[in-house]
């Protein structure tokens, strides 16, 4: 039990709790923004292959690191904006078209990675983001270690959550997203175009999930495999939901799961060789089916999600 | 200006004609991709053909891929019918594969016309029940399906992985993470010597009858029609929705989970854990393609499967990578997706002059 305590209160512990949570921070908060407009976006799994890869590939083409960064999130609009086309104007099925956005963006990633890497054995690796050394902020007691010796990329997932928290809530911008997100007819009676905020709102959602695929190919790795992604767009999908659609809780939601997460692997290392790591490998999406389940009852979407406005029809 | 009329009930030939224009369009981007990789785009596509009905071999192969397809096809067109977004037939069609395994290595004895039934039932009963789960979370705590039938498939997979690592490893298999072979009574036939087409692609077909049958001729089926096209109008005419929803989600697990005992009882003759590529979501492509109509998919997943051998043919034959056939395979939903469109509504281009005039 004084075992399980330790864990809890290390630093390292909290550290690569955060560190497992980044992707999924700028996913939640990608699709949180997405969603908050009235659309579902489905591409998201697709998305952050997309980020993962064409961010990856700039830096390896000399973009710098940074560079890559604008790469992915462009790469993230892009398929944001097909999304946000065949569902806002043209009113098409978000599902469907969600999963043809992922089935599109994965095998077009796929596609261009070995096209222009015909047949490599190992991976061409780049030089990825590393851990920051704030002199005085790193050296801090815990805060130093959880906070101030991760990458560049965590530090803005945090700056994001702010962001986007203070948009949605304080600006009349954000008025204006949510409530097209909840009754579209009265945005389109002040005046305001439905069809500009659900498509900006779909485009700079879509890039900010591409974030937390490049997160995984210039930060948490520094290479890309087939796979890598993973399941991790759908489980952010899992979160928004538990998050109830605010990115406050979304951090929150993103960091119990990156705990759960870094917690088991440390519960791998004690027992492993009892169970099979199968069923380790598996707690992360079951984790998400549980979060959805217990936030099911009172799980409150917005309202007009799913529904596609039509001009001047009520 | 582009505006959107609606349109009356499609004919048949504006039905069968749209997908077919979507899938020349996916056909005709993917010389892009196909230009970008330095292919000569004219002979790419005509080694394309060639490796899908080029000779008998070639044309079994095709049909030997669309086997699966049909079946998750179907599993796809039922559940979307009645809006039952179930994105999970990849984990359905493992929990099928690993149910024939289980059954078919040797726990029951008999002849053939004992166990492959057996087998085939344990498929469809595996794959129906873990389509229950989240139908179940669907209808009794309103948990979104599109997100746990997506997860799920993850986690069936991952047990697939334990159990063949684990308890139903083949001692006899020099290591590798691979069940006990099939029994030959527990086995699909082959319809062809030395080819590796099966029985399996019957079972699909049958399938595909039986449910243009059950959504055409039943109440069952006019029950899922209604639910899909409003499901609070179904329940306020005293339907059973909640019913509908759960016959609809164990038939499109069963249809998931028939297509994996097709790859391992009738193709593969054991179960590995790589045994689908994604048919399951390829099958999402097959419905759509089909307009979620039971005998389009057949058509449907024969042209998917002429893609995924085509290009597999055309890729050994140029070194291009084969993620080629997925790309085709992905813009041709996006396709159909906007071809629908012109099913729904009369699309007039009209000037901006009319659109104010007609709002004044």
């Amino acid at each position: 039990m004084s075992d399980i305590l330790d864990i809890l209160l290390a630093a390292n512990f909290w550290a690569a709790a955060l560190r497992i949570a980044t992707p999924l921070i700028f996913g939640v908060i990608g699709a949180l923004i997405c969603e908050r407009a009235g659309v579902l976006n489905l591409g998201i799994e697709g998305i952050f292959t997309a980020g993962a890869m064409a961010g990856w590939m700039a830096v390896w083409l000399g973009a710098g690191l940074w560079g890559g960064v604008m790469v992915a999130a462009l790469a993230g609009a892009f398929f944001g904006l097909i999304h946000a086309i065949l569902t806002v104007p043209l009113g098409l099925s978000q599902h469907v078209s969600g999963v043809g956005v992922t089935l599109f963006a994965t095998s077009l990633s796929y596609f261009i990675y070995r096209t222009a890497l015909p047949e490599v054995s190992s991976p061409p690796r780049i030089e990825a983001f590393q851990p920051l050394n704030i002199p005085g902020l790193s050296d801090l007691p815990f805060i130093g270690t959880v906070l101030f010796q991760q990458t560049a990329l965590t530090i803005l997932a945090l700056l994001l959550v702010g962001v986007t928290g203070y948009v949605l809530y304080r600006t009349p911008l954000g008025l204006a997203i949510r409530a097209v997100g909840d009754n579209p007819s009265a945005v389109e009676s002040q005046g305001l175009s439905v069809y500009g905020l659900r498509i900006g709102a779909v485009v700079v959602g879509s890039a900010i999930m591409a974030l937390g695929g490049a997160f995984l190919t210039m930060s948490a790795f520094d290479a890309f495999f087939f796979g890598m992604v993973n399941g991790r767009g759908w489980i952010c999908i899992a979160l928004t939901v538990f998050a109830s659609w605010r990115p406050g809780k979304a951090l929150i939601g993103a960091l119990l799961f990156g705990a759960f997460d870094a917690f088991q692997v440390r519960l791998q290392t004690e027992v492993g060789s009892f169970i099979p790591g199968q069923v380790f490998l598996m707690m992360p999406y079951i984790l998400s089916i549980l979060a959805l389940i217990i936030v099911a009852r009172k799980a409150d979407y917005p309202r007009a999600m799913l529904v596609p406005y039509f001009r001047g029809q009520r | 200006m582009i505006r959107f009329e609606p349109r009356e009930p499609a004919s048949l030939g504006r039905l069968v004609l749209l997908p077919v224009i979507a899938a020349v369009a996916a056909l005709l981007l993917a010389a892009i991709p196909m230009a970008f990789a330095g292919l000569n785009v004219f002979s790419a596509y005509g080694l394309m053909i060639k490796g899908a009905f080029g000779s008998p071999f070639a044309f079994t192969e095709m049909l030997t891929r669309a086997t699966p397809l049909i079946l998750t096809g179907l599993a796809a067109a039922v559940a979307f019918k009645a809006k039952l977004w179930n994105i999970g037939a990849e984990g359905q069609l493992y929990a099928g594969a690993l149910a024939a395994v289980a059954v078919g290595t040797g726990l029951i004895g008999g002849p053939a016309f004992i166990q492959i039934p057996a087998v085939v039932l344990a498929g469809a009963l595996a794959g129906g029940l873990v389509m229950l789960g989240p139908t179940l979370l669907k209808t009794r705590l309103g948990v979104d399906e599109v997100v746990t039938t997506l997860l799920l498939n993850f986690v069936i997979i991952l047990f697939v992985q334990m159990m063949l690592e684990g308890p139903m490893k083949d001692p006899m298999g020099m290591g590798w993470p691979q069940s006990e072979p099939i029994t030959d009574e527990a086995a699909l036939p082959k319809l062809m010597a030395r080819m590796r087409i099966h029985a399996g692609l019957i079972i699909a077909l049958v399938a595909a009858l039986g449910v243009y049958f059950l959504m055409k001729r039943t109440v069952w089926g006019f029950e899922i029609r209604a639910v899909g096209e409003n499901a609070a109008a179904a329940r306020h005419a005293g339907m059973p929705v909640t019913a509908t929803f759960i016959r609809v989600g164990l038939l499109s697990g069963a249809l998931a989970g028939l297509a994996g005992v097709g790859e391992v009882a009738g193709l593969k003759g054991y179960l590995t854990a790589d045994i689908s590529p994604g048919f399951g979501y390829t099958g999402i492509v097959v419905a759509m393609l089909a307009g979620l109509s039971p005998i389009g998919v057949i058509f449907a997943a024969l042209f998917i499967a002429s893609i995924f051998v085509g290009a597999d043919s055309m890729s050994r034959a140029t070194g291009v990578s084969n993620y080629l056939a997925d790309l085709i395979v992905a813009m041709a939903l996006l396709c159909v997706l906007v071809s629908g469109l012109f099913l729904r509504f009369k699309v007039r281009f009209v000037g901006v002059k009319t659109v104010q005039e007609a709002a004044e």
